[in-house]
């Protein structure tokens, strides 16, 4: 039951929100320029980072407006949200 | 009414109100205010339950939520309830409880043989047997099942009704005792929003136990001051469950249960989900017993019980009593009983060096005081009737001199005290082992959390108090509460203040007439010391191993009496130091929560899911609708008449679209309004034809991919202005396809300037289908030109129909001329009734999504998610014409990877039964031969089949393995009968393949 | 190694001088093996087995960052069914079924594998569609499969509701009589034995730090305990795949999820078979203890900790009560979570990798329990012999580059 914090609406209840995995992953501009293998690294392949990683998040339930946050995966604590137009901050805590 | 045992005066319980209860068919006497356990007591009954494997007689060892035995079932009826503890169940007029697990009665148990077995039933015994033969374990398996389990369901649905709640707070103070008091307090002064919860039904916790007046003075002076906050809100009968993460907590309040059957139709429990800043947590101590021989009899209690049945209940345990302790806490349990009238016959203690101040005072008062020495065995057949003491060496590891017998009925027992750091390890914390207490304390918090008092380990009352009203003016400053300069707190005195001295003592070695004998560990599970000692030698040494090995710590108590005492034994047996062997993990619940609380409201018919009506919904009840649930929504499935069967009904109503017209709500489909100068651009990327040159006015067919190439939803999208689309989607793919654009825009896309609004629900959609349709639509809206040169398939009109602002849009999903006439919401119904009115000359028939589904599969119009399955590309399903070759969109690059442009993918076709009346099941396989042998390769499934009554035949979608170059050929289904049908491959539009009737 | 039946037990009730062994040696590990296996679970103890009792490979550690089975093992909800849509996972789950209707009698340990019936209900037509594609698949792959009415379910299990005016009224189910239900953690402990039987070193609190490689080989792992050689090396760590995929420098398509489960205390047997349902989402069953053992979803956010989530678990007790209206007053004991490795294809990797002798079994997601004899049996010979056997060749890694995938996650297959 976490507590997460919309860069728009401020903390707010999990129930408010759903997860977009990893954040940072960038559609390739020419998608028909690339291997199959770096087709899949973009589709499929993830960091899955144990410890501090960032993600996306939506408000699903509130503004609707996606960010990012940082989280912990193993104590689940969140550093910074922020919006996508901002640079990505340095691993939180 | 015959209460032998208890006392003349005193206690918690309301003597003006008498009570009479049934303990297994019996008839016992008590007051309000008692538990089960003080009122059996009362009675002087001492034999409650079985235990769980051999079916030992087992007795009340505690008081709270600790006790690990004495397991109820409660009431009869509807309102049964399995496993609850006599210790923590309150009596009132017309309670039934009855002992669980034992047959034909609890006193005589006919399993009770198993006691005799038990050197067969080891730790892990069914590990290595039950074998043989190989199918064998289904029949050993129902007798186990059987000997297994505690109390039973009840076999009739639930009566009662639960409530959850959302709240927060600044400060959650977890327990009522002095220390949670004066928390409470502290943080209420100090201008703090408390909530309180205690699990029991009075505040006051261990000094309830107490004999001091001025206590309970204490205790209903804080209680008054607390309830003129109007920020503070005190729960009993309130268990804090579950400490989850972001300081988030699962409160348990029980409302009515104690009432007993006069309850009202209030909710029985109710479930607070509380965030709180701030928590603390004085949770107390749990005392541990003893581990000796048979040191599971009935009249074997801890002595922290013994005290709570003597000053709380007015009860008295035993007459003559045995005090066994290595800590100083049965001290005052052992004046408890003498100011009572219990004997106490001799104090037991193994430690040898004793400073508490009672020492002399009991001895002077006749008491045995036996240092050095433990209890090695308990004696008693159904009930403890005397024990066996010997000096314990200086190393603690053997015995000395011989045994000294002393009668007694009751042994009260004290090994110390273990903290309750139960929710502060569920928090995430990690206790940490105090050697100096021989316990786990608190460590360093996780989340916003403090112990304090007993559950912090610090066991003196005096500090308790001082020690919570700080924690609570603490946490109420860390929650940004402003008020200082608080006064001081009432101070509570204790006339016997000792230091908690402790020798650690985890089990009494073994001596020469105990050694065959049972020592428990765990009560409930019959965990004993030798089980730890077999899981040892058989290598089950972590904790873990050791838990899941032999039951330790698995019962609904989940260890609060044996654990600790397990991994100490188990520390012992591998010579290695508590804190190395470590806890097993603490899990939420602290104790057990009723499933319909946690469920809430979220049930039946009504609540368990939203349910979503149309604007005409009504009508259709009205006019006799069977329906399907899609999603959320509840869609007509067809309509039938007064003895029609569902396929006549169906029948009927495709013919009279094919024939004359038809009328369906098509309300439920997804509708995204799209806005903004980038709108087209964005279309090009969600959907895989192309948006940039679609006429203002027109609409067009799309379908959208997942990145992954596969089809994800389609629809029709109209161009309503130069900046202005008008999207709809499938039913179940409305919520997804929004979010999946949003994410897009915002996240890949932020620059492009386009923007969505659902609004599915603000529109009614209907759909008229027929030959007959435009003459409806021209009478329903006079003022629109609707000829085929005016308003041409695949465009939109604003217009006006039955005086109401409508979007028509001319578009088809059954093949025939069809308008969707959408209209305001609130409006739908109306101008349904009024087009239905329009239509009657024309013999307009309402129809359902099973004629839906026939009439577009005679066109071979695929559905999402029934005609494809997430593994179906569009060049699979006949519609690479749909991928613009000139630009990319979503999933586009997977379309070329090396699986997806393999020849013999499974491909969309139709199929003809050769039998033309055989309907295939949806879902069949499909195979080249008929044959018997398994496994056979399956080359495609049937997605789609009806019985098309335009056709009178049957007709069949289906995916089949390279199917596309296959027309003409004949396959077969071998349906779960057994049965092989025999079909041949053809072009999956069977009706107008020109697609004439939708252009005319 | 004494055998265990019901005359050693009896000898040693007999006899209280006697004393069991260890049910596997405590060894330290030696400077090298032939295979290493990382991970002491379920999947990895019976890949040493099987490599040891079908291949002839006797020099094997598995090392364990905790204690054998402490993964998801030791936290799933053991039902066992081989019910699968697609071909492939239908073939490989019915490998490990066949293997499971005769584990105990081959391990020498009693894993109480019990055969009592895995129901999958139906509550909508799209539904009703799945569960005949499936069921028919199933009977034309040779597994057994069939499909219920309502009233034959009624039947079954009585105490379900199945009346038409629920909210999502059950319309029918697929049933699998030689599905059930195991004794998961005693999984992991007869394969420890009867592996260490044929030589196997079951090495515990030994953490594996870094994968060493040369050349592209695999030469061994560095662990807490100090560096152990292999010619090969396979990884079968479920929930830290990744994680050890990285020190080898692998990426993987798999991401850890938080799988909740939970418990009510033991009551008298009232729940004879397994009941899954997808609309309705949970899945039920009742141990020997007498517990209903109870699966909820997966968190939707990627996680590492085993920690219970609340809002999980409610709707999934909603979904229960909705489906069996007595367990109402029934009591939920515990709850807790697992780390399960998902692959966008909710079907595993058994695989070889870049890295000559590194071979990777991952991705079960919700459903590995089950696997798990014919999870160690073919990644047993995909070891042995460097190329997989035909159970697992469409399993590999390759697949999410070709676009091969096997969609079970399309399927009807309920989640687990």
């Amino acid at each position: 039951m976490l507590l997460i914090r919309c860069p728009w609406c401020g903390l707010r209840e999990q129930a408010e929100f759903s997860c977009g995995g990893e954040a940072h992953i960038v559609r390739p501009l020419k998608p028909d320029e690339l291997t199959d293998e770096q087709w899949a690294d973009y589709l499929f392949m993830r960091d899955n980072t144990k410890g501090w990683q960032t993600e996306q998040w939506v408000h699903s339930g509130g503004c609707r407006r996606w960010f990012n946050a940082q989280r912990d995966t193993v104590t689940y604590k969140f550093g910074i949200s922020y919006k996508h137009t901002d640079p990505k901050p340095e691993d939180g805590d | 009414m015959n209460q032998k045992n208890r006392l003349p005066t005193g206690g918690q319980i309301d003597r003006s109100q008498p009570v009479s209860f049934q303990f297994n068919g019996r008839t016992y006497g008590g007051y309000t205010g008692d538990t089960v356990a003080s009122a059996l007591l009362a009675n002087d009954v001492k034999l409650v339950a079985r235990s769980l494997k051999y079916h030992r007689p087992r007795g009340i060892m505690g008081s709270g939520a600790e006790e690990p035995s004495a397991l109820l079932q409660v009431n009869r009826g509807a309102r049964s309830i399995p496993n609850l503890r006599a210790t923590q169940t309150e009596i009132y007029d017309g309670l039934k409880v009855s002992s669980v697990n034992c047959w034909p009665s609890v006193s005589l148990d006919a399993l009770s043989l198993m006691n005799w077995l038990s050197p067969f039933l080891q730790a892990g015994f069914y590990y290595k047997t039950f074998m043989y033969p190989r199918k064998g374990w289904m029949f050993y398996e129902k007798v186990i099942r059987r000997a297994a389990g505690f109390g039973k369901v009840s076999s009739e649905p639930d009566p009662d009704r639960y409530d959850k709640i959302n709240a927060w707070c600044d400060v959650l103070v977890v327990g009522g005792g002095p220390t949670g008091l004066a928390a409470a307090l502290g943080a209420a002064r100090a201008g703090a929003r408390v909530m309180l919860a205690d699990e029991g039904q009075q505040f006051g916790g261990g000094f309830l136990r107490t004999e001091s007046e001025d206590n309970l003075q204490w205790v209903s002076d804080v209680l008054r001051e607390l309830e003129e906050f109007s920020e503070v809100r005190l729960f009993k009968r309130t268990t804090v469950a579950g400490y989850y993460d972001g300081n988030f907590l699962v409160l348990n309040e029980r409302l009515t249960d104690h009432l007993g059957n006069a309850t009202t139709r209030n909710a029985r429990e109710k479930i607070w989900r509380v965030r709180a800043k701030q928590v603390v947590l004085s949770t107390g101590a749990i005392e541990r017993p003893l581990v000796f021989a048979s040191n599971d009899l009935p009249g074997v209690m801890l002595s922290s019980a013994v005290s709570d049945y003597i000053n709380r209940y007015a009860v008295k345990p035993g007459q003559n009593a045995v005090i066994f302790t290595n800590n100083d806490t049965a001290y005052r349990s052992a004046l408890h009983m003498l100011d009572n009238g219990v004997g106490v016959g001799a104090l037991v203690d193994a430690r040898t060096e004793i400073s508490d101040p009672l020492f002399d005072k009991l001895a002077h008062r006749g008491v045995k005081m036996m240092k050095g020495s433990v209890v090695v065995r308990a004696q008693g057949k159904k009930s403890v009737s005397a024990v066996e003491v010997m000096r314990l060496s200086a190393d603690g590891k053997s015995l000395e001199g011989t045994p000294e017998k002393f009668d007694c009925d009751l042994l009260a027992v004290s090994g110390g005290w273990s903290p309750a750091v139960h929710l502060h390890a569920q928090s995430g914390a990690k206790p940490v082992f105090d050697d100096e207490k021989a316990c786990f304390v608190p460590g360093p918090a996780f989340q916003n959390e403090i112990s304090v008092g007993a559950a912090s380990g610090n066991f003196s009352a005096e500090k308790a108090v001082s020690d919570g009203y700080q924690a609570g003016i603490s946490a109420a400053h860390s929650a940004g509460c402003q008020v200082v300069d608080l006064p001081v707190i009432q101070e509570v005195s204790d006339a016997y203040t000792s230091e908690y001295a402790i020798r650690p003592l985890w089990q009494v070695p073994g001596s020469g007439s105990s050694d065959r004998l049972k020592r428990f560990v765990d009560f409930q599970n019959d965990t004993t010391v030798k089980d730890i000692k077999i899981a040892v030698q058989e290598g089950y040494q972590s904790i873990e191993h050791l838990k899941r090995y032999t039951l330790l710590g698995f019962g609904t108590d989940q260890g609060k009496l044996g654990n600790i005492n397990g991994m100490a034994i188990l520390s012992e047996e591998l010579g290695q130091d508590l804190i190395q062997t470590g806890t097993t993990t603490f899990r939420p619940f602290y104790t057990p929560v009723t499933f319909g609380a946690i469920a809430g409201r979220e049930i039946g018919p009504t609540f368990f899911d939203p349910v979503r009506k149309t604007a005409m919904h009504d009508w259709h009840v009205e006019h006799g609708a069977e329906f399907e649930n899609v999603g959320q929504w509840k869609r007509p499935w067809y309509y039938p008449k007064s003895g029609e069967t569902m396929d006549q009904a169906v029948n009927r109503e495709c013919l009279a679209v094919r024939k004359q017209v038809g009328v369906i709500d098509a309300s439920t489909l997804g509708k995204i309004e799209i806005y903004g100068p980038d709108a087209a651009e964005f279309l090009n990327y969600v959907y895989t034809n192309s948006w940039s040159n679609l006429p203002v006015g027109s609409c067009r067919y799309g379908l959208m991919l997942g990145e992954d190439g596969m089809i994800m939803d389609d629809g029709v999208t109209a161009k309503l202005g130069d900046n202005h689309f008008y999207m709809t989607t499938t039913t179940g793919g409305a919520a997804a396809v929004l979010s999946w654009m949003e994410r897009w825009r915002q996240t890949e896309w932020p620059s492009m300037r386009v923007y969505f609004t659902s609004v599915t629900d603000q529109w009614a959609v209907i759909s008229i289908a027929g030959p007959k349709a435009r003459e409806i639509l021209t009478k329903v809206a006079p003022t629109l030109d609707a000829s085929n040169d005016q308003f041409p398939f695949m465009t939109f009109r604003d217009s006006v129909v039955a005086s109401v602002e409508a979007r028509i849009f001319r578009v088809s999903f059954s093949g025939e001329l069809s308008y969707e006439i959408n209209v305001p919401s609130d409006c739908g119904k109306d101008v349904w009734e009024k087009v239905f009115e329009a239509g009657m000359e024309f013999g307009i028939t309402p129809y359902g999504t099973e004629t839906m589904h026939v009439l577009r599969a005679e066109k071979g119009f695929i559905i999402v998610g029934q005609d494809t399955d997430g593994s179906m590309t569009p060049v699979d399903m006949g519609m690479s014409w749909i991928v613009s070759k000139n630009k990319d969109c979503l999933g586009k690059r997977s379309l070329s990877r090396s699986d997806c442009i393999r020849e013999d993918r499974k491909q969309f076709v139709g199929l003809l039964t050769e039998d033309p009346n055989k309907v295939l099941p949806e879902g069949a396989q499909l195979v080249e031969l008929p044959t018997d042998a398994r496994p056979t390769p399956m080359i495609g499934h049937v997605t789609s089949s009806y019985f098309s009554a335009s056709l009178g035949r049957s007709i069949a979608l289906a995916v089949v393995k390279g199917g596309k170059s296959r027309m003409g050929a004949r396959i077969h289904s071998i349906l779960m009968t057994g049965e092989s049908v025999p079909v041949s491959i053809c072009n999956p539009i069977f009706y107008d393949r020109e697609g004439e009737r939708q252009n005319v | 190694m004494k055998k265990y039946s019901v005359f050693t037990l009896a000898r040693h009730a007999l006899d209280r001088r006697k004393s069991w062994s260890r049910a596997w040696r405590d060894p330290s590990p030696k400077t090298s093996y032939d295979v290493v296996i990382v991970g002491g679970g379920g999947h990895g103890l019976a890949t040493a087995y099987y490599l040891a009792s079908e291949h002839g490979i006797n020099n094997i550690a598995v090392v364990e960052k905790g204690w054998i089975g402490g993964g998801n093992t030791g936290r799933n909800t053991t039902i066992v069914r081989s019910n699968y849509l697609w071909d492939e996972a239908a073939h490989l789950y019915e490998k490990s079924l066949v293997l499971w209707e005769s584990l105990s009698q081959e391990l020498n340990f009693n894993v109480m594998f019990s055969q009592r019936g895995v129901m999958n209900l139906g509550h909508n037509l799209q539904d009703m569609r799945d569960i005949y594609r499936r069921s028919n698949a199933n009977m034309l792959n040779g597994i057994d499969s069939e499909i219920l009415t309502p009233q034959q379910i009624s039947e079954i299990v009585p105490i379900m509701n199945t009346s038409p005016y629920a909210r999502y009224p059950v319309l029918g189910a697929s049933f699998q009589r030689r599905g059930g239900i195991a004794r998961h953690d005693a999984v992991a402990w007869g394969f420890a034995r009867a592996a260490d039987k044929l030589g196997v070193d079951v090495i515990q609190n030994c953490e594996v730090t870094g994968i060493r490689r040369n050349n592209g080989k695999v030469e061994g792992v560095e662990t807490t305990r100090g560096f152990i050689g292999a010619r090969k090396v396979g990884v079968v760590a479920a929930g830290h795949s990744s994680v050890i995929a990285e020190m080898a420098g692998i990426r993987m398509p798999i991401e850890s999820h938080p799988l909740q489960a939970l418990v009510s205390e033991p009551i008298k047997p009232i729940l004879h078979t397994v009941v899954m349902s997808n609309a309705v989402h949970g899945y039920i069953s009742q141990s020997d203890k007498g517990e209903l053992v109870i699966g909820a979803g997966v968190d939707s956010y990627l996680g590492y900790g085993q920690r219970g989530s609340f809002s999980t678990i409610e709707g999934n007790i909603a979904a229960i009560v909705e489906l069996f209206p007595i367990f109402s007053r029934v009591r939920m004991l515990r709850h807790w979570g697992g780390i399960v490795d998902v692959c966008p294809d909710a079907c595993p990797i058994i695989s070889k990798t870049s890295v000559d002798g590194l071979y990777f079994n991952c991705g079960w997601g919700t459903g590995g329990f089950k696997a798990t004899p014919g999870s160690g049996w073919v990644f047993a010979h995909t070891i042995a012999r460097d190329e997989p056997h035909h159970l697992n060749a469409a399993f590999g890694i390759d697949r999410f580059v070709s676009g091969a995938l096997i969609n079970e996650h399309g399927a009807a297959g309920v989640a687990h």
